[in-house]
C-alpha cells in the first residue's frame, strides 16, 4: 500500500513523497519502514504520528490499517 | 475488556447541563491550594540567579562569601546538575535550559540557586554569589539571526532539512516544506496575485499564577513534588531523568494550577528545587517572582511570514505559499514546522506550499502557548485573504466559503479531513446578527477563521462506587479550567445517576497510571473517554452483583436508569436493584466496586473556529477598542456549556491582548525591558465587552459522546479578525502585530502622507 | 538585615499577632506567618490584583502595604465573605455563572467585587468593568464575572431591601 510522507518527514526517505509498504497495523509499518530507510528512526524518535483515513493516531501502535486506507506518516503534535 | 469509541448519537439526560462544578466552594472561599500554598515542616526557600546578560560565556562563580552566610543550607550550579541525558539531546536541552552550562544564553538564564531559612537570607546570599562574565555578541530578531553575518549562538547547528548540508553552522536550525499540487502552475492560473509580509512579536501565556513547588528528596532516593503544572507525569518523568533519580520513587501530585495554556507542560525551576533539596537534605519551596516568569519560562515565539494568494475572479484560490520564520529561542524547536501544519487548514488550496524555519535566538526557550505556532500563521493567512477578496470586489465570508475546506479536503499536513465544522462556522458568522449591527464613523468589521489540532493520548481513569452509592472518580488529567464537572456528568450520564453523587478529584502519579499532559485540548475528550469506559466496567460489576442478589444468570441483567434490571420472562415480577442498593450490599456480594480504565484516546477531532469582531479605531491615539465580539466554534458535542463557552471566551481574550498590546520589547543589549504586568499589557476588564459565543455541535465520529476538544482554537482567528477590522474602519492594513496604538497611528500617519502626495501629484 | 517588629492587628475580625522584618510587604505576613493563604502573589508588584484585601474598609494590594502597616488596623481577605457558614452572595453567582476557570484570581476578585458593591449596590456595566480593571484574569476574559457581579448585585439588593421593609 502506498505511504505517503508529510514533507517534514521526506528526508528521511531520500526525499521521496511516498513509499511503498505492506502492513496489517501502525506497528508492522513502522518497523517496515525503519527497515527499509533507516534514517527515518531519528524521525520516529522526534515523535511520529499515522493518520489513516485522516484520523491521527499518535499512540496506539496496535491500531489496525484497513485494506485500501489513505495513509500519510506525519509529526507528532502537542499543544499548549 | 475491549470498548467500542465510535460515536452512538445518544439522547443525554446529564450531559449538555449546566452543573455547578466541585471544586467550585474551595476556589471562592480561598481554600484550594496551589503551588505556593504548600509547607513542609522545615522548609527551606529557593531563589534563583539569573544571569543580567543576553549572551555571555561564564568564566567563574564564586560562592564562598554566600556559604558562609549564616542560614545558607545549599547553592548549586551547574557542576551539581550532571549530564545523565545519555545523549538525549531534547533531554540536554532541558538540563541547559533549567541552569546554564558555561554560557548564559539569555537575558535571565539561571546561573546559579540557594537554598536558606527565610526569603531575606535567600536574597542577600544571592547578593553574595560573584560571577565572572565574559559578554558575547547576541542577536534576539528572528531575520537579524538568519542573516549570514548573524553572531553564530551554537556552533554545532547544521541546519537540517536543507540539501545539499550547509558547511558552517548557524542560527537556522531547520527547514520543513510541505504542500501539495503545483504552485507555478496555480499561480499562472491567477487573475489575481497578492504577496504580503507580516510580523509578530513574542508573547507570554501570562498565567497569573507563577511557577511554583515544594520539592523534598530523601537520602534514599525518594523524592516528592507538589508543584503546579499541566502535567504532573511528564514533570516526573523529566526531573527524575534530569536528577538521576528512580522515576517510581519520584512522587508528583499537582496542586489546583493557576493558569497553564502551555506554558506549564514543561519544567523551568523544579529540577533545580530538587536538586537544592537534595544537596541541603531538607524541603526547598521554589516560586518564580512576575519577572522571572516572563524572563525564564517559556513564551511563544516572535515571527516573521511572507505570503503569497492567487486567485481567479470568480473567487477560486488557485495557488497559495507560506514562508514562515519562527525564533524558538535558545534552543531549537519545531514551530516553524508546526505553523507550517495549520497555516492554510482552513480552505481547500489544491496547490499549497508552506515553508517553515527554525530559528535560534538569544531569547527564553519558546513553549508552548495555546494552539502553539497557529496564531500567527491565521495572522497573514486572513489578512491576506480579506486583501484578496476586496481586490476581486468579493465578500470576506462569501470568498472564505467559496474556498473552505469540507470533508474530503487535502489538510496542509497531508491526510484528507473527515467532517469537520470550518464551513458550519462560517455559514453561522454569515447569518449572525452582529453582522447587521450597525458602524459608525472609525468603526469597522472583521471576520477570520481558525484551526486546530485536538490530541488524545494516554490516559486512565479509577472509578469507585462506595458502599453509600456515591460514585468517586479519579482522573489524571489536571483540571484546568473546570473539567471536574464535565468528568462527573460524563460517569453520572453513563451509571444513570444523579449528578451529584458522583465526586471527581485529580490523583497524583502514585495513585494512577501514566497520564499524558493536559495539552492539545485533550483534558475533557481523552478524561472523558476513560470516565466512559470505567463506568461501562463498573456496569459489568454491578451486572453480575445484581445478578447474585436476584439469584438469576448475569445475562438476563440489564442496566438502564442507574438500575439492574432482571429481563424476561421467567424475571419479570423481580424487583429492579438502584446502584446505591446494590453497593449497599457490596461488603456481602464480592467486595469493593470499581471500573478502570486505561486507553489511548486516539482519533481526536480538529477545532474550527470563525470569529466577528467590530471596532472603532481613535484617529487621533490608534487606540482600538473592541465594540463586540463573537465566538462560533464547533464543539463535537457540548458536555457542559458554560464551561465551552468559558474557554471560547478565555481564548478569545488571549488573541484580543496579543492582536493589540502585549509584546516582549527587548533592549539593543539583548535584555527584556518589560518583564511585569504593568508594560506587558494584558487585556483588563474594561478592555472588553461581553464576548458572544455560539457552539457548534458536529459530533466526533471516533468519540462515543462525538466531544471535540475546544480549548485552543480560539485563541487563533483573533489576530487575523481585529487585523481586518481595522481595516475596515480606517483603510489602513496593518502588518506587525501587537497592532498597538503607537502603531496605528504611524501606520495611519503613513497613510496620510501616502495620500496627500498622491492627490498634490 | 532588619529585626522583627511586632504587629498587633485584626484579620478578618479575628485578633492576630506577628512578629516580621520591617522591610516585609503584608502579603508575605499574610500567607506565610498568620496562615491567609487565599490572598495570592502574581506580581508582587501591585499590577494583578490577585493579592486584593481591604484594609479598614478600603481596597488595597497586600503588596504594596508593608507588614507593619497593619498594626492597630483591620484586614479583610476572601477568607472573612463566608458568614454564618453561608456563601456571600458573591461566592455563590461566582460559581453558578461559571466565573472562575482557574480560580487562582477569584479571591482577588471576590474582594474588590465586595468592596465595589459595598460602595456602590448598583452598578451599571461600566462601573463594575472599571471597578474590576484592577485585578487580572487570564482565563475567562471577564465575561461571566462581570455577569456573576451584576446577578450578586441584584440579589443583594433585593434582600436589603426585604430587610428593610421588615
Amino acid at each position: 500500500m502506498q505511504v505517503s510522507l508529510n514533507g517534514a518527514l521526506r528526508s528521511g526517505a531520500g526525499g521521496a513523497a511516498s513509499i511503498e509498504i505492506e502492513a496489517a497495523t501502525i506497528r508492522e509499518l513502522l518497523t517496515k519502514v525503519v527497515e527499509r530507510y533507516p534514517d527515518m528512526s531519528e524521525y520516529l524518535d522526534r515523535g511520529i504520528a499515522v493518520a489513516i483515513d485522516g484520523v491521527v493516531f499518535r499512540d496506539d501502535w496496535n491500531q489496525s490499517i484497513p485494506q485500501g486506507a489513505e495513509v500519510f506518516l506525519m509529526p507528532r503534535i502537542e499543544g499548549g | 475488556m475491549a470498548h467500542d469509541n465510535s460515536y452512538t448519537g445518544q439522547k443525554f439526560e446529564v450531559v449538555g447541563n449546566r452543573f455547578i462544578r466541585p471544586d467550585g466552594v474551595d476556589k471562592v472561599t480561598g481554600k484550594a491550594r496551589y503551588g505556593a500554598d504548600a509547607s513542609a515542616p522545615g522548609q527551606l526557600v529557593g531563589l534563583v540567579l539569573r544571569s543580567p546578560h543576553a549572551h555571555a560565556t561564564i568564566k567563574k562563580i564564586d560562592a564562598s562569601k554566600a556559604e558562609k552566610l549564616p542560614g545558607v543550607k545549599a547553592i548549586i550550579t551547574a557542576e551539581d546538575l550532571p549530564d545523565l541525558t545519555g545523549g538525549d539531546r531534547g533531554m540536554a536541552d532541558i538540563l541547559e535550559n533549567c541552569m546554564a552550562r558555561g554560557r548564559a544564553l539569555y537575558d535571565g538564564h539561571a546561573v546559579a540557586a540557594v537554598a536558606a531559612v527565610d526569603a531575606q537570607t535567600a536574597r542577600q546570599a544571592l547578593k553574595l554569589i560573584k560571577v565572572s562574565y565574559k559578554k558575547l555578541p547576541h542577536v534576539t530578531d528572528v531575520d537579524k539571526a538568519m542573516k549570514p553575518n548573524a553572531p553564530v549562538i551554537h556552533d554545532w547547528i547544521i541546519t537540517g532539512g536543507v540539501d545539499p548540508k550547509p558547511a558552517k553552522p548557524s542560527n537556522i536550525a531547520n527547514r520543513t516544506q510541505m504542500g501539495h499540487g503545483d504552485v507555478e502552475t496555480g499561480f499562472a492560473e491567477a487573475d489575481v496575485i497578492i504577496e504580503r509580509s507580516y510580523k509578530t512579536e513574542q508573547t507570554h501565556q501570562g498565567y497569573i499564577e507563577p511557577h511554583a513547588c515544594l520539592a523534598s528528596v530523601n537520602p534514599d532516593g525518594t523524592a516528592e513534588l507538589w508543584v503546579t503544572t499541566q502535567g504532573p507525569f511528564t514533570y516526573r518523568t523529566v526531573c527524575a531523568t534530569l536528577l538521576g533519580l528512580d522515576i517510581a520513587k519520584l512522587k508528583v501530585t499537582s496542586s489546583e494550577i493557576g493558569g497553564g495554556f502551555g506554558g506549564k507542560t514543561h519544567v523551568w525551576t523544579e529540577p533545580v528545587a530538587l536538586a537544592l533539596s537534595r544537596k541541603a537534605n531538607r524541603p526547598v519551596k521554589l516560586v518564580m517572582t512576575r519577572d522571572e516568569v516572563f524572563r525564564a519560562s517559556g513564551p511563544t515565539a516572535s515571527t516573521s511570514i511572507d505570503i503569497k494568494i492567487g486567485a481567479t475572479k470568480k473567487g477560486v484560490i488557485t495557488a497559495a505559499t507560506l514562508e514562515l520564520r519562527y525564533q524558538g529561542g535558545a534552543f531549537p524547536g519545531i514551530w516553524a514546522m508546526l505553523a507550517c501544519m495549520t497555516g492554510f487548514a482552513c480552505y481547500d488550496i489544491k496547490n499549497q506550499r508552506s515553508v517553515g524555519w527554525d530559528v535560534i535566538v538569544n531569547r527564553p526557550k519558546v513553549a508552548a502557548y495555546r494552539a502553539p505556532s497557529a496564531p500567527m500563521a491565521a495572522y497573514a493567512v486572513e489578512s491576506t485573504m480579506d486583501i484578496v477578496a476586496q481586490e476581486i470586489g468579493m465578500d470576506a465570508v462569501d470568498f472564505r466559503l467559496k474556498n473552505v475546506a469540507k470533508e474530503g479536503a487535502q489538510a496542509p499536513y497531508g491526510p484528507l479531513y473527515g467532517p469537520i465544522g470550518i464551513e458550519a462556522a462560517l455559514k453561522a458568522v454569515k447569518k449572525h446578527p452582529q453582522m447587521r449591527a450597525k458602524l459608525k464613523k472609525n468603526q469597522g468589521r472583521g471576520i477570520a477563521c481558525g484551526f486546530w489540532f485536538n490530541i488524545g493520548g494516554q490516559t486512565c481513569v479509577d472509578l469507585n462506587v462506595g458502599t453509600d452509592g456515591t460514585v468517586s472518580l479519579a482522573v489524571g488529567t489536571v483540571d484546568v479550567g473546570g473539567a471536574r464537572s464535565s468528568l462527573g456528568m460524563i460517569a453520572a450520564e453513563e451509571l444513570g445517576i444523579s449528578y451529584d453523587e458522583v465526586k471527581v478529584h485529580v490523583a497524583d502519579t502514585a495513585s494512577l497510571g501514566h497520564n499524558d499532559t493536559t495539552e492539545g485540548s485533550r483534558g475533557t475528550f481523552s478524561s472523558g473517554m476513560a470516565a466512559i469506559f470505567a463506568a461501562r466496567d463498573a456496569i459489568e460489576v454491578l451486572k453480575g452483583r445484581a445478578a447474585k442478589m436476584l439469584d438469576v444468570p448475569v445475562d438476563a441483567i440489564v442496566w438502564e436508569n442507574g438500575q439492574a434490571k432482571a429481563v424476561g420472562k421467567q424475571h419479570g415480577n423481580l424487583p429492579k436493584l438502584s446502584l446505591k442498593e446494590i453497593a449497599a450490599k457490596s461488603p456481602n456480594t464480592g467486595g469493593p466496586i470499581a471500573g478502570h480504565n486505561e486507553v489511548v484516546a486516539d482519533g481526536a477531532g480538529m477545532g474550527f473556529a470563525c470569529h466577528i469582531c467590530d471596532v472603532e479605531v481613535d484617529p487621533e491615539t490608534g487606540l482600538t477598542k473592541i465594540l463586540r465580539y463573537t465566538v462560533v466554534q464547533d464543539a463535537g458535542k457540548a458536555i457542559h456549556p458554560d464551561y465551552v463557552e468559558g474557554q471560547f471566551q478565555g481564548a478569545a481574550a488571549q488573541g484580543i491582548g496579543w492582536a493589540l498590546n502585549e509584546e516582549y520589547v527587548y533592549g539593543d543589549d539583548g535584555r527584556l525591558q518589560n518583564p511585569g504586568f504593568l508594560d506587558y499589557r494584558i487585556p483588563v476588564c474594561s478592555d472588553l465587552p461581553f464576548i458572544d459565543t455560539k457552539i457548534l455541535e458536529i459530533p466526533n465520529p471516533n468519540h462515543p459522546y462525538g466531544i471535540r476538544g475546544v480549548g485552543e482554537t480560539s485563541i487563533v482567528p483573533p489576530l487575523g479578525a481585529i487585523g481586518n477590522a481595522i481595516a475596515d474602519a480606517t483603510g489602513v492594513r496593518m502588518n506587525h502585530v501587537p497592532m498597538s496604538p503607537i502603531r496605528v497611528l504611524e501606520a495611519l500617519d503613513q497613510a496620510a502622507t501616502l495620500e496627500d502626495q498622491v492627490s498634490a501629484g | 538585615m532588619s529585626e522583627a517588629v511586632m504587629v498587633s492587628t485584626k484579620v478578618n475580625g479575628d485578633v492576630v499577632e506577628f512578629a516580621c522584618p520591617t522591610d516585609e510587604v503584608l502579603l508575605d505576613s499574610l500567607r506565610d506567618r498568620v496562615g491567609v493563604t487565599g490572598v495570592k502573589e502574581g506580581c508582587g508588584t501591585g499590577d494583578c490584583g490577585a493579592c486584593s484585601i481591604t484594609l479598614d474598609g478600603q481596597l488595597v494590594c497586600a503588596c504594596l502595604v508593608l507588614g507593619v502597616e497593619a498594626g492597630g488596623r483591620e484586614i479583610g481577605t476572601v477568607e472573612g465573605l463566608v458568614e454564618d457558614g453561608q456563601l456571600h452572595p458573591l461566592q455563590e453567582k461566582f460559581i453558578e455563572h461559571a466565573a472562575l476557570q482557574c480560580g487562582i484570581c477569584t479571591p482577588g476578585f471576590l474582594v474588590a467585587a465586595k468592596a465595589l458593591l459595598d460602595n456602590n449596590p448598583k452598578p451599571s456595566e461600566t462601573e463594575i468593568r472599571y471597578a474590576l480593571a484592577g485585578n487580572l484574569c487570564r482565563c475567562t476574559g471577564y465575561d461571566k464575572i462581570v455577569r456573576a457581579v451584576q446577578a450578586a448585585a441584584k440579589d443583594m439588593r433585593k434582600s436589603s431591601s426585604r430587610s428593610k421593609k421588615r
